[in-house]
């Protein structure tokens, strides 16, 4: 019998060097005693009403709903929090219980940079220390958000090994938290990595589909018919799912990165290509040859682009109770231009990749049915980058 | 016994480690035998693997090397097939999980046996995971190595009372990489082990010069060396083996000292 801890089916665990495992410990110990704890509640609750400016809207798309002539869609608007995406979420809280455990200093890997965002920006205002790794290529994809951290006060340190995009600065970020624990919480930004962090993150995460919930009940007085978001390693689709899982008659629709196309080698779709191994502290479903070696995955979008899932999608999908859709880049800068123009929101690149498939799929579906699409993100950190896309040079 | 307490029986261990295939197979078994010959005790193989999160660039920059060569996991069980024609001494593959999981652990751990490795060592499987592979090491008569840091604290008895083959004591924080000093009070760690097993134990992570190897030898059983050695070989190719060959002798010598 493998370890038990953590475990989603037989996705999860804790593959990470002995050097690591009393951090993991410690982590996991903390965060059950504060998970639980009034005043640790009150505080991050405090932090995501006042700060981050929770709860997010639940936006009824009707130019959308009407030009697509099906199911009604309704948008979860997490790019209007503070910093422009989800990552918020799961940044305030661990540097909340980073700060309890008396912690004073974050590192964290970034691919958009939004979680890098989001991790200087919490340690800005908690007074932390921040040191952020990205892979150099998304140093470059991303210049705005580049400065945009150095402007909160932390360091990026651009990683230039392997892909140098998101797995590398996940690689890089362990590296460092191997050599300097005692100061240094891990912020990691996805429900990936060894246990406790799948949980951690989701739990964080889970308040966009509490609200979802609730939103919705109000305003339609009953729950969704399909709730979608876009999957990399997969923090924001087990934010959308998570409160509704129990709930079987809600579809949960993870929308993956196929790049040019799952039948090409260019693309980061890990549930359509990979299979079952064991990298970055869990065992899930990646991206990798027949030996073992971990793919050079792409996307368009840097936020996608990782050759591993969340192991809770993992199972997810084994169990049949979640189900994750390819969409390629093409598919993916349609959208975004789509709901630019169709609704006025510029959305994340990612988020696009949900937004591709609400646009199949709804025309499919009765006027009478709803999906709800998270937004993961606000698409403005992207403008450049798709410019390119469609032969346009700008300079940010 | 396991093959492995061979190692330890002359004198202190020295474990020199070397990439697969870095920069081709020939080179690498050229370079195992001039270690042999020039008194290594045990030699880590390593693996190459894409991703290698335990290591400093050093030993990445070798496994970057090794795959773009076009290694791979059959090349390397013919190589140590080969290899174990003339050569005696205990072998062990250091690599990742997904290596071994993914060519099927079974598979995987029987050929082992078959071409002769007498262990695995694998920084990716801490305590609490070792089930993934330990029943098929079990089966075939290999040693699954467990590590020991300088953040074991509490669960150095646990460890080292499962521990079988040898114990990889980890000098320092962080990755592999030669470092200029180690400051780990590496004493009382062996101490705990001593009281636990008499399982043989070898210090690695961070060692390059002989007066360092001979300092980490008076303290535990063994010392074992990676980067310094993958540096040889980065800086002298297919011309590396006379080298290594030097360098064994001396860190030999100073560990017998």
């Amino acid at each position: 019998m493998t370890n038990p801890k953590g475990r989603f089916g037989v996705h999860g665990g804790q593959y990470i060097p002995e050097t690591l495992m009393n951090a993991v410990n410690e982590l996991e110990e903390a965060y059950n005693f504060y998970k639980n704890d009034e005043t640790f509640n009150r505080e991050l609750s405090e932090l995501f009403n006042n700060y981050a400016g929770r709860p997010s809207r639940l936006y009824f798309a009707e130019k959308m709903t009407n030009d697509l002539g099906g199911a009604k869609i309704y948008l979860k608007r997490e790019d209007l929090n503070h910093t422009g995406a989800h990552k918020i979420n799961n940044v305030l809280g661990q540097a909340l219980l980073a700060k309890k455990m008396g912690k004073t200093r974050l590192i964290a890997e970034t691919g958009a940079g939004q979680h890098g965002v989001a991790t200087a920006t919490a340690a800005a205002f908690m007074g932390m220390e921040c040191v952020v790794f990205m892979g150099e290529e998304d140093t470059k994809r991303q210049a705005l958000n580049v400065y945009r951290m150095k402007l909160l006060g932390s360091d990026v340190i651009p990683v230039k090994t392997g892909t140098a995009t998101l797995k590398d600065a996940v690689s890089e970020a362990m590296r460092e938290w191997t050599s300097r624990i005692s100061d240094t919480h891990y912020c990691l930004g996805s429900v990936m990595g060894p246990h406790p962090f799948p949980t951690i993150v989701r739990d964080f995460q889970s308040v966009i589909s509490k609200e979802i919930k609730s939103q919705i009940i109000e305003k339609e007085g009953r729950l969704p018919d399909v709730v979608m978001a876009c999957v990399g390693g997969g923090s924001n689709a087990i934010g959308t799912f998570y409160n509704f899982i129990e709930d079987k008659e809600v579809r949960l629709i993870g929308c993956e990165a196929a790049g040019r196309g799952i039948d090409t080698f260019e693309t980061a779709a890990t549930i359509s290509t990979g299979k079952l191994g064991i990298f970055h502290g869990m065992k899930s479903y990646f991206c990798q040859d027949e030996f073992g070696q971990i793919a050079p995955v792409y996307s368009i979008s840097a936020g996608l682009d990782y050759p591993g899932v969340g192991p809770e999608h993992a199972y997810l999908h084994d169990t049949g109770r979640a189900e994750y859709v390819a969409i390629t880049d093409d598919e993916a800068v349609n959208a975004f231009e789509y709901l630019s123009r169709t609704e006025g929101i510029i959305p994340a690149i990612e988020s696009a990749h949900a937004v591709a498939y609400a646009v199949k799929l709804a025309p499919t579906m009765d006027k009478d049915k709803i999906i709800v699409v998270t937004i993961s993100g606000r698409g403005d950190k992207d403008c450049a980058a798709i410019a390119r896309y469609r032969g346009v040079e700008i300079y940010e | 016994m396991s093959n492995i307490q061979k190692a330890f029986e002359n004198g202190k261990a020295f474990i020199p480690f070397i990439t697969c295939g870095d920069p081709d197979l020939e080179t690498t078994g050229k370079c195992i035998r001039a270690a042999v010959e020039n008194g290594a005790d045990l030699i880590e193989l390593g693996i190459p693997f894409s991703d290698p999160t335990a290591e400093g660039p050093v030993i990445q920059g070798a496994n970057i090397r090794a795959l773009n060569g076009g290694v791979n996991t059959d090349k390397i069980f013919d190589f140590v097939r080969e290899l174990r024609k003339d050569i005696k001494i205990p072998m062990v593959f250091m690599t990742y999980a997904n290596v071994v999981f993914s060519y099927g652990a079974e598979k995987f751990i029987s050929t082992c046996k078959e071409t002769g490795i007498d262990g695995l060592v694998l920084p990716d499987i801490p305590f609490e995971e070792k089930e993934e592979f330990l029943p098929y090491c079990k089966k075939y008569g290999l040693d699954l190595i467990s590590f020991i840091a300088p953040t074991s604290e509490n669960r150095i008895a646990m460890i080292a009372k499962e521990a079988e083959g040898f114990i990889y004591i980890v000098s320092s924080l962080g990755v592999t990489g030669t470092r200029s000093e180690i400051k780990t009070d590496l004493h009382k760690i062996v101490q705990v082990i001593r009281e636990n097993t008499d399982v043989p134990c070898a210090i690695g992570f961070g060692i390059s010069t002989p007066e360092q190897a001979h300092q980490m030898a008076e303290t535990a059983d063994g010392v074992i060396i990676g980067s310094a050695i993958v540096r040889i070989l980065e800086k002298y190719g297919k011309d590396a083996p006379e080298h290594i060959g030097k360098y064994v002798k001396d860190i030999k010598q100073a560990v017998s000292r």
